[in-house]
């Protein structure tokens, strides 16, 4: 194995435990701010960023994301736009539904008949 | 005849088949477990109460389990670095460690499921309940196959370094790649299913 090889691997190592010590202290930050007095969607917000930022953490330098391929990050991007319409598309279905009196096909019924 | 491309980088795709293999697969892990959230966020916006999650699971056990499980991303990837150096002695040091940061998740799994059966909480019990099962119950199994790739490549697949030590080190990089996923998949578990 040459030297600079060896040196470029090494240069990896340090990359590791920063990112470990990183997860490890947004991990406890997670855990602080969750206690704190705030709204529910406030709380949701800032749990999902810092989870955000972990997952990218690991996927950038464990997975090597940040130095891959062009071909995987096609696959990643296309999964990535799959997993949005995943959540989002049933998510929007329900919101649209939001307003909409319970038995709203009965109740058209029912005024049909007072139509002449 | 050879099976091409396990070590040399394929030209059209520029990775060895292995690698494009499990990128793959990941992907399709991906959409499952994002079925499980939406499936998550769907029960939670339309239901018209839902627990804090401390109130129910055990915040500290779970905080710690994530601590075990980053640092079992740090020895896997501490795994591949050692093969790369050469070095196969440490690598199955760090491999085994991780191995055992995978035991030791399960183990705190374990107590906390056998907390939550002894106050009879159940899947059945409520939607919070079976959400958390399944989505935490999916991911140990996860965990669970992972370790069992690993105690091959400790065991009986670890006699690939001997006769092609690049092919077993990109065996190891694919394993890898898939225990940071799991890895990955808890550090979203954690905050949406304990502290919110």
């Amino acid at each position: 194995m040459s030297e600079s090889h060896a040196h470029d691997v090494s240069k990896h190592v340090k990359s590791y435990v920063l990112v470990f010590v990183g997860l490890a202290v947004l991990t406890a930050v997670t855990v602080w701010i969750a206690g704190l007095q705030h709204t529910v969607m406030a709380g949701v917000v800032l749990a999902l960023i810092i989870a955000t930022i972990k997952g990218s953490m690991v996927a950038s330098f464990f997975m090597h994301l940040i130095s891959e391929r062009k071909g995987i990050y096609w696959v990643l991007a296309l999964t990535a736009i799959f997993f949005l319409a995943l959540i989002f598309l049933p998510l929007g279905a329900f919101m649209d539904q939001q307003g909409t009196p319970l038995h709203s096909t009965g109740a058209v019924e029912t005024s049909s008949h007072h139509v002449p | 005849m050879q099976i091409p491309y396990t070590v040399d980088v394929r030209p059209d795709t520029g990775l060895y088949n292995a690698k494009l293999g499990i990128w793959l697969f990941l992907a399709s892990e991906v959409m499952l477990f994002g079925a499980l959230f939406s499936t998550y966020i769907l029960l939670r916006v339309a239901a018209p109460v839902w627990p804090h999650g401390s109130d129910i699971l055990n915040v500290p056990l779970a905080t710690v389990n994530t601590m075990v499980l980053i640092t079992s991303s740090v020895t896997m990837v501490m795994t591949w670095v050692a093969l790369k150096l050469k070095q196969f002695g440490r690598a199955r040091m760090w491999l085994t460690l991780t191995f055992l940061c995978g035991v030791g998740f399960m183990v705190i799994k374990s107590i906390e499921y056998s907390a939550k059966f002894s106050h009879h909480l159940y899947p059945s019990t409520n939607t919070f309940m079976a959400i958390y099962f399944t989505l935490t119950g999916l991911h140990g199994l996860h965990v669970l196959g992972g370790m069992l790739v690993m105690a091959y490549f400790l065991g009986p697949g670890a006699r690939m370094w001997n006769t092609e030590p690049e092919r077993y080190t990109n065996r190891i990089e694919v394993l890898g790649l898939y225990w940071h996923f799991v890895d990955l998949v808890w550090i979203f578990l954690f905050p949406v299913l304990y502290l919110l």
